[in-house]
């Protein structure tokens, strides 16, 4: 069985408040958070790009990790990279002084991290420690003509990172429940140029009933009820849809770590800093449930379990 | 109750308003809905009516007015006796 040995994170400096956004944006300031629980999100500087973020990130997992690990395979997931091809995976992989292993792109958006743990899972044994790599810069198509103020109050920057291997220690990964639906692929989307496309209801609608029925497979998998999970690390789209999400599975909301209130939604990158930031402030035991869960562009979305070694 | 006064009777309890909105009226342009109102108003339906309403189905626009609404529950529930 592989493992989660550690996250890393990285966000960028600037920090851009809802008052500034509500004057960019011609709205009012607590229009903002009332809509969707954010009062600040951050901003990649001039030149910074999604490969900047993904490498600081990775830093930091991998110096978490301790000794010197040298992942056999590099995972990055990216929905916001600044070229259509190649995509950043090569170019970070080799940033961190692995060039030469496999480095592949995982263009999925917000799923994107949460199908990264669960291939890394499957491919450890094949290629050794696998570095799962979450980078968004979404305020640049947040912020694209012509311009949503629905959206572009919702997404900031950020990178996420995490060290999966076959050795024994850290966050057994438990079980996967994985899902795809091309049939929404045009309920949220990012096309070429111009700012992120979302129907925001049939996202809602779908995400409400698809993430619960998802979480509860995974747990069913293992024979575990929602009541014994110490924490649930959910991409970090819309604090109403987390809440919705602990109510259809009949646990307290603060079983869900958030932090969207102070980054917004980072796209794929946030289910792994918000890993990374719970897993700073909380010593996990041994045998605590930890329960991921993402839903996003596609629709993909998904859950997996994993326990405290 | 008939089936339009059930109906009204959920948008009213979901959408936290004391009036119920007319059978045409859109229920997403008159504030009576929001996408998380429209969610927990399926649920109820589902409760109310006795049926399983398939994601397939959870199409916003085939809930935007209670005439819409009875369309759609008459469709289902026709469905679900025949199968």
């Amino acid at each position: 069985m592989a493992s989660i040995r550690a996250f890393g994170r990285c966000v960028p400096e600037r920090v851009l408040g809802n008052e500034e956004l509500a004057r960019l944006l011609g709205c009012e300031t607590d229009w903002i958070l009332q809509v969707c629980g954010i009062r600040e999100r951050r901003i990649a500087a001039d030149g910074e790009t999604v490969a900047d973020l993904a490498v600081a990130a990775a830093q930091d997992c991998l110096a978490k990790a301790g000794a010197a690990v040298s992942p056999g395979l590099v995972l990055v997931s990216s929905g916001s990279a600044e070229r259509r091809f190649p995509g950043p995976a090569a170019k970070i992989a080799e940033r961190l002084g692995f060039a030469g292993i496999p480095a592949i792109d995982l263009p999925l958006a917000s799923a994107g991290s949460l199908f990264g743990l669960s291939l890394a899972a499957q491919l450890a044994p094949v290629y050794g420690p696998v570095l799962v790599v979450a980078s968004e810069k979404m305020s640049g198509p947040a912020m694209a003509e012509p311009l949503d103020k629905n959206v572009a109050i919702l997404f900031g920057d950020g990178a996420g990172a995490a060290l999966v291997s076959e050795a024994s220690g850290g966050l057994e990964i438990l079980a996967s429940a994985l899902h795809s639906d091309g049939a929404y692929a045009n309920d949220l989307r990012l096309e070429q140029s111009g700012p992120v496309l979302m129907n925001g209801r049939s996202v809602i609608m779908q995400a409400s009933r698809k993430i619960p029925a998802a979480i509860e497979e995974v747990l069913a998998r293992s024979g575990v009820e929602p009541e014994a999970v110490r924490v649930f690390l959910m991409h970090q789209a819309n604090q109403n849809l987390m809440d919705r999400v602990a109510k259809a599975l009949s646990v307290q909301t603060d079983r869900f770590y958030t932090n969207i209130v102070r980054y917004g939604n980072t796209s794929s990158a946030s289910m792994l800093i918000a890993a990374a930031e719970w897993s700073e402030a909380v010593e996990a035991s041994p045998g605590d449930l930890i329960c991921f869960a993402a839903f996003g562009a596609g629709f993909h979305w998904g859950a997996v379990l994993a326990r405290q070694l | 109750m008939n089936k339009q006064g059930k109906i009204a009777e959920i948008v009213r309890k979901v959408s936290g308003k004391s009036a119920a909105p007319d059978p045409e009226e859109s229920l997403f342009d008159s504030g009576y809905l929001d996408s998380f109102a429209l969610t927990d108003m399926v649920a109820e339906l589902e409760k109310d009516f006795g049926i399983k309403i398939p994601d397939a189905d959870l199409n916003p626009r085939r809930f935007d007015s209670i005439a819409r609404i009875e369309v759609y529950l008459d469709a289902r529930q026709t469905k679900a006796s025949a199968g």
